[in-house]
Parts: C-alpha cells; structure tokens; sequence
C-alpha cells in the first residue's frame, strides 16, 4: 500500500467499488452509470433478467472486459493496475470444464493456483495441500484422477468452485453458478461457500435460481436494462426479481452477456 | 554397411526424434485450445519463407522460421480480435502463402522437386547446419512446453479464468503461436511443411484415446510421436518413398488402432453411457406415469442440441428443467 493511508482507510473496507460504471458492447451501452459498494465480509447476489447486464458487470469487475466510463476497484486498487490477483476467486459462466484434450480434475483445480506460482517452480507440498482441501469442500476427493469431461454437469461446477477457492481467496466471484446443476450438487455448492463466509470471504453471486444458496446472501442487487433498480435486503427482492423476468421480450438480449 | 551408419541417415534420424518430440509436445496445447488446423496454416505460410531463402541465396531455413513465425504472429492477432472477418483474414494469408511459395520458387530457377522436399520432407537435405538449428530449436520449444505446462496448460483451457489469475494471457497466447511456428520449421524437413500438421494433431487423438488426464496425454503423445517420426525415416530409406508420407501414415495407422482398443476398452469398463450424464436419480421419487408435456411443439432429435439422457429403452430430452421422451405422436413427460 504506497498510498497515504487517510486515503486508504475509507476504500480498504471494500472489496468492490464500481463507481459511474458504464460499458459498451459492440456499441450498445450495456451498463449505464453503475455505482456499487461491497464491504469485504459481505454476500451479494446480482440479480435480474437476461439481458440485463449480469454477466457484464462481473466480467468488468474481474477486468475481463474495459470500462467505456467509470471505474472498477478491487480492495482499493484499479482494476486496471490490479494486480494481487491472488486475493480474488473467479467462476466463469460455463456449461464444461473440460478443453480439447483430457484433463483429471485434481489438473483443473491446480491451476487455479497459478497467480502465485513461479514459472518453472515445481508444485510445492503446501499447494498440494490445498489441491486436496479445495478438492474435499466440494467433495470431488475420490474423483480427482477422473478426466473433467466425463464428470456429470454439476460435478463439473464443483471442479470449477474448487479451481477458484484454491488459492483462499478473499473475495469470492461467480457467474451463474447453479445453472444447470443438479440439487445434490447446489447443496454441496452452498456448504462450501458457507464455509468461505464464515472466514470472512466476500462472495458476490451472479444467479436466476439461488436455491440452497438463498439462506447465505445479506444482500441483492437487481439490475435492469444496465442499471441498478434495486439494492437492499435479499427477501424484499424476490417478488420483484419475478416480475422482471416476466417482461417479456423486449428485455431478453441474453446473446450478448452469454 | 547399415543405415545408421550413413552419415545423412544419423543426420535424419536426430531430426526425427526431435521433431517425434516437439511437434506432438505443442500439438497437445494446440489441439486443448481447438486450434488443431494452425499448424497446417502456419506451414502454407512457411513455404513463402521457404521460396524467399531460394531465391536470395539464404539457408531456406532461416527465412522459413522468419516467415513462419511473422504468419503465427498474425494468425494470433487475428484469432485474439476475434472478428467474424478472421475467419477469412487467416485464409487469405494461408492461400498467400502456397501461391506465393510456388511462385518465387518459380523465379529462383527451381523445379517442382526442389518444392516437393519441402512440402513431403527429404532424408538426403538435412545438412549438417540445418541440424544444429533443428536441434537448438526443438531443445527450446520443448523446455518451454515442459517448463511452463502450468501456465500454458491453464491458458488453453480456460483463457478468461487464466485471465482473472493474473496470468499475462495474450504473451502466453503469442509463445504458443511462436512455438509452432518453430515446430514446422523443425519438422520441414522430415514431414514436410505440408504434412507438419498432422505430426502435431495425429499423435494426440491417438493418444488422447487411451488417456484420462493431460499429463499423460503429452507424454503418450510425444512417444507415439517420436516412434512414428524414427520407423517412418526408416521405412521411407528402405522403400525410398518421402519420409513425410510415411511418417503420417503410420501415425494414422496408430489411430486407428488405439481408436478401436479405446472403445473396447470403454465397453469392457461399462463407460459407453453419455459421458455428460447428469447422476444418478437416487431418492428421487418415480414421476407419475404417462403425463403428457402440454403444448409441445418442439420435435426433439438427436440433434436438436438439448441433453440427452438414457432413460431404460429409451432417451429423454433435458428441456426447460423437464425431461421429454418420445411416445407416439406427442411427449410424455419422465
């Protein structure tokens, strides 16, 4: 921390700060001046209909994609010059973890560690530790030598939440997580998330369908068309989180955060 | 006096083993991002670089490498705008490249059999130069895909997880493109530029058959690739036929035989089922019998692009959270 401290000391407490937040995709503005504070400790899920700019306010978060107005900051640092990547945990939106070639679960989930690992460094004993605990929360243990491509859907998002809570971190990012899963794997899914809140993890969940997830979150947030409607508590927001995914068709872009 | 003791012979079969090694060694990276056709692209693109050492009098080479790893530069700066007019940028360049090859070669004064140890490899041109430079740049490719295996194995997996990990992804991204761009240069004279791809593609399906995690995909792939690269030179010496063609052929004979052990395998060990099966049902109460899906127009087929899931003597189709299975001229609910 080089900066002054007086400076530091209001940001240090979050986790996130989105501040005048717009982004354009492929010149249609899909975020328009989004203001977002998240205190480290904190679970929010981001809420809303297809379209509504979801996805893409987690990509601009984690820097994945450029902010066309306003910036993103993470733990007080731009994103841009971000760099303690270590601190965050990301969870793409995904239907597979698996590539072109065969690849065993315990591969996948190792290389979830690589933000501290020296190039040309051999894996420590430390990290594989943390390979097996990662492994364990999500109860993959026995599977680990299992080529990630034969695993069943939900078992393959609890691979991708074991590659993001590998390395600790604090702050815990992830885009869709239930979709398409199973119910015995949210359940697995929520435990393991518990566990990180209880140690103080800020998690920020991107969902349609919270599900076993519901009982964790402090607090939602609702987006609509690329802008904030609602953010408070998480039991007011459900009804209206309903009736925005019953507007029909004009607020269904989902091609464009997909 | 025995082949290994030719002298051209020993020069051939070093260069085999190293491009036995190095090109299955970045196919693997190549074929987990499903990018297996770059190298044969990057190969069109070498034979400019081939023609250009003709015409000027240069080791062909050394202009192939400069040519080769300018083209993989931009195939990458293509491939990472990720423009829908790529596609047609990449075979523009591809086609550039054999057009233009065929006619400098045309203008240095050499025929179609100069071009043709290029394009299918030749046992007799590895001259001794030429080896050191193989050899110091399959030595290079190979510690690298080994050294860094973590960092290029996350970026072809998931580049916008290794992104979030702070990885420098687009440099990562540039070093595979440069690696092969090496690799066919290294491989040009013992497969050939126009076979070059299959030596980095063939050797991983073969492998990748037989094998469940990516470590072993790369090693398997790097012996199958070496064995066919070493018994390809020595059948192409003793039915002088090109080495390239052998090389290939042989590999694919290796396909097929791991392809069908493979599947036999598969079906002794009961893993014949859809791999992306959901699990098993268990405590799941048994749906009511015969409901019927109440306004379905949609036909499910095998290709219709929702899950399928076996279901007894039958499949179900995963749509909108229900299961559909056919039952006559409507769908039942399951």
């Amino acid at each position: 921390m080089t900066a002054p401290k007086n400076a530091e000391s209001d940001t240090a407490a979050k986790a996130v700060q989105v501040t005048d937040l717009s982004v354009d995709l492929g010149g249609r503005l899909v975020l328009r001046g989004v203001d977002l504070q998240i205190r480290q400790g904190e679970v929010v899920a981001v809420l809303g209909a297809n379209g509504s700019g979801k996805s893409t306010l987690i990509k601009t978060v984690v820097g994945l994609l450029p902010a066309a107005r306003g910036e993103v900051r993470l733990f007080g640092t731009p994103v841009p010059r971000f760099r303690a990547w270590k601190r965050v945990g990301y969870v793409p939106q995904r239907i597979t973890a698996a590539g072109g070639v065969p690849a065993t679960v315990y591969e996948v989930v190792s290389s979830g560690l690589l933000s501290s690992r020296r190039l040309f460094a051999p894996l420590g004993a430390a990290r594989k530790a943390a390979i097996e605990d990662a492994l364990r929360v999500v109860d993959m243990a026995d599977r680990r030598k299992d080529a990630v491509a034969e695993l069943s859907g939900g078992q393959q998002q609890r691979v991708l939440i074991a590659r993001a809570l590998v390395s600790d971190p604090e702050l815990l990012i992830l885009d869709e997580p239930t979709a398409g899963v199973d119910l015995a794997s949210q359940q697995i899914f929520a435990d393991a998330i518990r566990e990180r809140v209880a140690r103080g993890t800020t998690v920020v969940m991107v969902s349609h369908d919270l599900g076993p997830m519901d009982a964790l979150i402090d607090r939602s947030i609702i987006l609509r068309r690329g802008r904030i409607v609602y953010d408070g508590p998480p039991h007011a927001s459900q009804t209206s989180a309903h009736v925005h995914h019953s507007h029909g068709a004009s607020d269904d872009l989902g091609w464009l955060t997909s | 006096m025995t082949i290994f003791e030719l002298e051209f012979m020993q020069r051939a079969l070093i260069a085999g083993l190293l491009t036995g090694l190095s090109a299955p060694a970045i196919g693997t990276y190549l074929v987990q991002r499903r990018l297996s056709l770059m190298g044969d692209g990057i190969g069109h693109i070498a034979i400019t670089g081939v023609a250009l050492g003709l015409l000027t009098g240069t080791a062909p080479v050394l202009t192939a490498i400069i040519v080769a790893i300018a083209g993989a530069t931009a195939i990458e700066f293509v491939r990472a705008r990720g423009k829908a007019s790529g596609d047609v940028a990449l075979a523009l360049l591809f086609y550039g490249g054999i057009a233009g090859g065929v006619l400098l070669i045309g203008l240095a004064g050499q025929g179609a059999a100069t071009l043709n140890t290029y394009l299918f490899g030749s046992l007799t041109t590895v001259s001794p130069s030429d080896l050191y430079v193989v050899v110091g740049l399959a030595v290079a490719v190979l510690v690298i895909a080994i050294g860094l295996g973590p960092q290029l194995f996350a970026v072809c997996q998931d580049e916008e997880f290794a992104r979030v990990t702070g990885l420098r992804v687009q440099l990562l991204n540039l070093l595979i493109a440069v690696m092969a761009a090496v690799t066919v240069t290294v491989a040009m004279r013992t497969v050939g530029l126009l076979l070059v791809s299959a030596l980095m593609v063939v050797p991983v399906a073969t492998a990748q058959q037989i094998t469940r995690s990516f470590r072993s995909t790369f090693v398997t792939a790097c012996a199958i690739g070496v064995t066919a690269c070493l018994a390809g030179i020595i059948t192409s010496y003793n039915a002088d036929v090109a080495p390239g063609a052998t090389i290939v052929v042989l590999a694919l004979a290796g396909f097929m035989v791991a392809a069908t052990v493979g599947a036999l395998l598969r079906r002794r060990s009961g893993r014949v089922a859809p791999l992306d099966d959901e699990e098993p049902e268990v405590g799941v109460p048994a749906p009511e019998p015969h409901v019927v899906s109440a306004g379905h127009p949609h036909a499910h087929s095998q290709a219709c692009g929702h899950k399928k899931v076996e279901h007894g003597d039958h499949v179900d189709y995963v749509h909108d959270g229900h299961l559909h299975a056919r039952h006559g001229d409507h769908w039942d609910e399951h």
